[in-house]
């Protein structure tokens, strides 16, 4: 790992103006951030330290919703009862995500902003050749071993799945990332790769996360998040869905259906036209199993990838299944 | 660009004033500055669990800490847990009384992660030990008598 110089910040603003610097980066839990800059991935100048400031730790729920303070940690959210009961898809994907240890160290704000964990982007000795590290140097997992690689959102020049579990569960539920001075959706806050796989987010330099906001809903409360992996636990997705499903007074049509995928795209992954199929219709587990399929509408393989393409499906429909009581 | 910061760490409940470059983590502050090194280096990635520490009472992987980030915060590591008078921690004793281990590598990390596990409460049953212990691995496999440890501990606590 490269040295840098440290800087504690001692409050946001003194954070957001150093962050404006090139080669400036905010350090929160570091579970990324160092991860990374032993790989040589990341080779920051000046390590701003936002991990003393106060006052962006907070978790309050009420009849509204939720706001998460960007340094909460993953494991206080997790547990926490309020979410625990108004976002059960929420807390499930924290605490089915990385270790103990890891969710006792990585804040909210720095989950939204983990990186991919495409072999071929984390190892720049071995493989020089990563649009998303380095813009036009080529692409070394087409073709390579792309066993844990996208298949929605991907475009000629990247492939990188995005790894995480809780953006996937905020999609969902329509909730909002707060940046200090605007607002934008989870959903808009993430990017395809199209031709600049570099840029990941909307976020700007010097711009900061400060809080994440889930409105209350009656299918957040209702919801789940069901994950697929190669291991039992401390492994990313094969394929992952959060799904909450809200009833009609009858308690058998489809009033709210929300669905969203991890694992198996470039972005977290809303699938509107497998909500779209079943909103207003009684479920069955025919209907399910065919709506579910539309959640891979426009599903490109790179060859060790194409089961996710059979597999997510069946984890989108396992998980309407279990929130609508059919399993 | 080599620069020294200077930080004051509390470990064990001593004081410890060192200089480090910025970049030295808590792992290597403790072993390589401290002598501290009842606290493994296995993986250096943030994925084995080997150099797993407590920072304020709860369990974090060193490896992926900056020393700078932990001022003023309480460190315990593995020298840390035992009593005064030598005598072992009961998870320590536990994994003697279980030969919870064989090459002994990622046992300072299973321990420190199991007291912090029991005292969250995670160690209701062998399932649930098994979760919320799977940030650390154990590459001779001893995994079926530290589950059986952490349970004694956990039942005993």
């Amino acid at each position: 790992m490269r040295d840098f110089s440290y800087l504690r910040a001692s409050s946001a603003d003194e954070a957001r103006q150093a962050a404006l610097q090139a080669g400036s980066v905010l350090l929160a839990g570091g579970t990324t951030l160092l991860d990374l800059a032993k790989c040589g991935v990341m080779e920051p100048e000046t390590v701003i330290d936002i991990t003393y400031l106060s006052g962006l730790g907070g978790i309050e729920v009420d009849a509204n919703g939720a706001r998460i303070g960007a340094l909460a940690k993953m494991g206080e959210v997790a547990d926490h009862a309020g979410i625990r009961a108004a976002f059960p898809a929420v807390s499930e994907s924290l605490s089915l995500a990385a270790s103990a240890q890891l969710r006792n160290m990585a804040t909210i704000g720095g989950n939204l902003l983990q990186r991919t964990r495409c072999s071929y982007f984390r190892e720049p000795d071995v493989f020089p050749a990563c649009h998303k590290r380095n813009p036009g140097s080529g692409c070394s997992a087409m073709g390579g071993i792309t066993r844990n690689h996208a298949v929605l959102g991907t475009s000629d020049t990247c492939i990188a799945s995005y790894p995480g579990d809780l953006a996937v569960a905020l999609i969902a539920f329509d909730a909002v990332v707060e940046l200090g001075g605007r607002t934008v959706s989870v959903d808009d806050f993430f990017l395809l790769p199209g031709n600049t796989p570099e840029r990941e987010t909307v976020l700007k330099r010097g711009e900061m996360i400060t809080a994440i906001t889930v409105p209350a809903s009656a299918a957040a409360r209702n919801s789940t998040y069901l994950k697929v992996r190669d291991r039992q636990s401390y492994e990313f997705a094969a394929a992952s869905a959060a799904v909450g499903l809200e009833f009609e007074a009858d308690g058998r049509t489809v009033r709210d259906l929300r669905v969203a995928l991890g694992g198996v795209a470039t972005k977290p992954w809303r699938a509107r036209a497998v909500e779209q199929a079943l909103i207003g219709t009684v479920l069955s587990p025919e209907t399910v199993e065919a709506a579910s399929r539309l959640a891979m509408d426009g599903a490109v393989s790179h060859g060790a990838n194409h089961y996710k393409i059979e597999l997510a499906p069946r984890v989108v429909a396992r998980a309407i299944l279990k929130v609508g009581g059919l399993a | 660009m080599t620069r020294t910061i200077h930080l004051s760490l509390d470990i064990n409940g001593r004081r410890y004033d060192l200089d480090v470059e910025p970049r030295v983590t808590l792992l290597d502050a403790l072993r390589e500055h401290l002598a501290l090194t009842g606290t493994k280096k296995g993986c250096d990635q943030g994925q084995c669990g080997a150099c797993t520490c407590h920072v304020d009472g709860s369990r974090v992987l060193s490896c992926l800490t900056l020393a700078a980030q932990v001022e003023g915060r309480q460190i315990t590591t593995i020298e840390g847990i035992a009593a005064e008078n030598g005598e072992l921690h009961p998870v320590q004793a536990a994994f003697v009384e279980h030969d919870a281990f064989q090459c002994g590598y990622c046992t300072p990390g299973q321990i420190m992660s199991a007291v912090a596990c029991i005292r969250e409460g995670h160690a209701g049953s062998d399932e649930e030990i098994r979760e919320y212990m799977s940030g650390n691995l154990c590459r001779c496999g001893a995994y079926n008598s530290i589950v059986a440890a952490v349970r004694e501990a956990a039942e005993m606590a």
